[in-house]
Parts: structure tokens; sequence; C-alpha cells
């Protein structure tokens, strides 16, 4: 048997409002397909199943609050017999409908995995409260950090006036990233190191790479940038995992995040898989699908889940240098500026070539200096070498 | 059809086609002279979608050696119109 639970989006989010079941029960379900659409402040995500199997029994109902990990529906693998399961299984753990003391879920490796991360305690009263005075909950965790929400800190959000943000507003998002970089700045002890990387020759590579090929295959530098990222983070582990419970864990795969403005205003970050390991065409392509989903609004439950580290490239818009915030439980973040013919130094001979200023934040509980140095130094040479990232 | 028209209808599959990529922005107040990526806020993968969805409407590719020439809407519409398939 299967349980298919709500998936966490980010380190920010502890429930989600159930708003639809895209299957039902006797339906032959693989691996990626989507089973339902939850709404959360980043939006309405489609949750996909991660495992074959057929579906058994539904048991979440539009309208319902769940919190991460909470079983959506439970489904049938290999032989077993659906109708079997869906009678046989006992009601897993009760629906938690928002006024009641639940354990918060906490920030998942995968879909499945949850632990415990510090989160604020909210008693009883504060959420009976809050649900009376119609007071949005998640705000104010995600405000309060580490402290516990209580009755007073309900009741004054109340009165101060028009509503907390409501799930699924642009207010909501903005308080929902405002929240997760407090949180940032608030724990973890950034450093900061950055360097000019000259790419007129990973440009040219790409610009003969993309001449050779149609529209729909050409490939974007982020691309490429991401693939260099990756190949390099692989080094790097200290700068490629996640920070819970005062304790690092360093994460053998490289998922990166890549920041995307949304043209109403907002962020998404979705996930570009395997960086490292995935060829420079399955990388644009992935990263193609995945920005073209964020800016339709339709996000899937893999686009959101375990990024290991973040790149924000805001080169398009003419920053020269980027000095990110680190997202948790993450512990580095890549920033990318604008790419542009700059005075450089060859051979002792003032030249202009393409460069880009990339910077690096890292965590410094995890690293220190010499390996971010080592990392941006890294990146650099790949770079400079651009058909060893085909 | 004469010249003018052309430019017209491509001026139209233009505004149709950025329309689906940047939904809140009206073709109309656009400087058809200044860069279009930065009158409507387009990033390269905004530029890229935009291409796609001509090149499916009017069947022309812009090679990246040829951004330069495409970079205002009079730019874009006079490219499309001088390498539009000829239809017999």
């Amino acid at each position: 048997m299967i349980e298919l639970r709500l998936p966490s989006f980010g380190a920010d989010m502890d429930d989600a409002e159930f708003v639809q079941w895209t299957v039902q029960p006797g339906q032959r379900v693989a691996k990626g397909d989507i089973a339902c659409v939850v709404e959360t402040q980043k939006g309405a995500i489609d949750v996909e199943v991660w495992q074959d199997g057929v579906v058994a029994r539904l048991l979440a109902e539009p309208g319902q609050r769940l919190p991460v990990g909470r079983v959506l529906a439970l489904l049938a693998e290999g032989d077993e017999d659906w109708q079997a399961v869906a009678s046989a299984a006992p009601t897993p753990g009760a629906a938690t409908p928002a006024p009641q003391t639940v354990e918060p879920a906490a920030t998942a490796a995968a879909p499945a995995a949850a632990q415990p991360s510090p989160r604020a305690r909210i008693s009883p009263a504060a959420r009976r409260r809050a649900a009376e005075l119609g007071v949005d909950l998640q705000f104010l965790a995600d405000a309060a950090g580490a402290q516990p929400v209580t009755l007073a800190d309900v009741e004054r959000v109340a009165a101060a006036g028009p509503s907390a943000p409501s799930a699924g507003s642009a207010e909501a998002m903005r308080a929902a990233i405002g929240a997760a970089m407090a949180r940032s700045k608030r724990e973890i002890p950034h450093y900061y190191l950055g360097c000019e990387i000259e790419v007129e020759a990973a440009l040219r590579w790409l610009e003969a790479f993309n001449a050779a090929r149609g529209l729909r295959d050409r490939v974007l530098w982020v691309a490429l940038a991401l693939r260099a990222i990756g190949l390099a983070l692989r080094e790097a582990p200290q700068l490629n995992g996640r920070f819970v419970d005062g304790r690092f864990e360093p994460c053998g795969v490289v998922h990166l995040g890549v920041v995307t403005a949304l043209r109403g205003g907002g962020l998404v970050v979705p996930t570009v898989h395997d960086a490292d390991h995935r060829p420079l065409p399955e990388v644009m392509r992935a990263l193609a699908d995945a920005l073209s989903r964020a800016r339709a609004g339709r996000l899937r439950s893999s686009d959101l889940a375990d990024a290991t580290t973040t790149v924000t490239h805001l080169g398009d818009l003419g920053t020269d240098t980027v000095y990110g915030v680190i997202y948790p439980p993450q512990v580095a973040l890549v920033g990318m500026g604008r790419i542009a013919p700059r005075p450089m130094v060859r051979d002792n001979q003032l030249v202009v070539a393409r460069t880009v200023h990339v910077t690096l934040a890292a965590d410094h509980r995890v690293s220190d200096g010499m390996i971010g140095a080592r990392f941006l130094g890294d990146l650099a040479r790949r770079l400079a070498h651009p058909e060893e990232l085909a | 059809m004469n010249d003018m028209d052309t430019s017209d209808a491509l001026r139209r599959s233009v505004a149709e086609c950025l329309r689906q990529i940047a939904p809140e922005v009206d073709p109309a107040v656009l400087d058809p002279r200044r860069s279009l990526r930065e009158q409507a806020d387009l990033d390269s993968f905004d530029f890229l979608r935009l291409l796609m969805a001509l090149n499916e409407r009017v069947g022309v590719e812009v090679p990246e050696a040829d951004y330069g020439l495409v970079d205002s809407l009079d730019g874009l519409v006079d490219y499309l119109g001088r390498h539009a398939p000829r239809v017999a």
C-alpha cells in the first residue's frame, strides 16, 4: 500500500488548503501523474504521485486545511487489489482542520520524509481565536520564528486593521517571502564572496552551439550557468545541503532552485533537478518547462520540493552584482549579474571581454571563505571550458 | 496584399504573441522604436518564448545573430516582413 502525503514546498510552509482531486478510486496512475491540487502561499500547486499504482481511497476533501506530511490518499501497489486496500486500511491519523494542537511537520527532503524543525508553538487558545477573528496563523507563525504565538499576538494582529493577507494572494506571497528572508537573516550567519568571471569563451561556444540548432533547441546562458554551477557544487559539499536542528546534512544530489520573478509581482523558486548529471539540452528543457509552469501559475509539487542550493540571476534587469539572501534550510546562494563587455587585462594588455559578476552567499556555520573561494575558482574554470558543460 | 497590409498583419501578430507572454502589457502604448524588451520587461526566457510564438504564427526563425535587428517593435515587424515565407 502506498500513502500519498502532502509534500512540503519550502521552509516557510506548514500546511496547505486542499482544492480538488484529479483522480478517482480505481484509476491507475504512473509516477509523475497529477493526483490533486492544493492552494498555498505560492499559489495553486499540482501534487504528483511518486510511484506507479492504483488509487484506492481518497482521504482529503476540498476546503480542508492540512498539515505537511498528512496522508491524502491510499494507493494499491504491484498486485494489490485496490478495493481490498480501500476497505481494509483503518483511517490513518486524524484530519486536522485549523483549531487543534498539531505538531508542525517540517521541511521534507523528499516528499515522504518529514523531520522536526524548530517552529513557532501556537496554543490551542490562540488557534481558536485566530479562527474566530479570521487571522492568518501561517503569517503570524512565520513572523514569530521560534517564539511562541500567543493569544495576545492574535488579538493584536486582528485589532491592527485590515485583514491579514489571505492565502494565495500577492500579499500572502510577499508575507511568505518576507518571513523566509527575515528568518534567514536572523538565523544564518552569512558571508559573501564575489568574483568577476570572463565568459567570452563560454558565450562564443554557446552562440556556435545555438547557431547549429533551431529555435526549439536554443539554450539560454542561464542554463549553461546552471550546468557549471551544478558541477562545481558537486565538488563543494559544504555549499550544497541543509542545516536543520543545529546540524548540517550534505546532499548527494544537486537540485538547483532558480529564483523567478512573476510578472504580477512576487517570486517563486522552481527546481532544476540533477543539474550536475544532466547534459546541457536537458537542463535547458527542465528550466524552460519549470519557468513556463511558474509563469502560468501551474507549478507542480516536484517543482518546489527539495532544492539543495538556490541560484538567482538578475542579469537581464541590468544589475551588475547580486548580494543574495540564503533560503533556509539551504546553506548557500549563488548570485549572477549582468553579462556585459568590460575592460580587463589579458597577457598584460587591456582588452574588452564579456564578463559576469558572480557572488556566493554562504552559511558560516557550515563553510569558511576558503571553501567558497575554491567553489568560485572552480566555477570560473568550468566556464572557461564550455565544451565540457555540454 | 500590399506591403502596408502585410506590415499591419505582422504588427497584429506580434501584439497577439506579446499578449500571450506579457498579458498586462498594452502593445498600443509601446514606443515602436525603443527596446521592446525593456518596455515590456521581457527577460531572455520571455523573449525566446515570444520568438517561438512568432515562429509558429509567421513561420520566421530569428537566429541569435540577428537579435540586434529585432530589438524594437519596428525592427521586429520589419525583419519578419523581409523573411516571411512568400505565398505563391
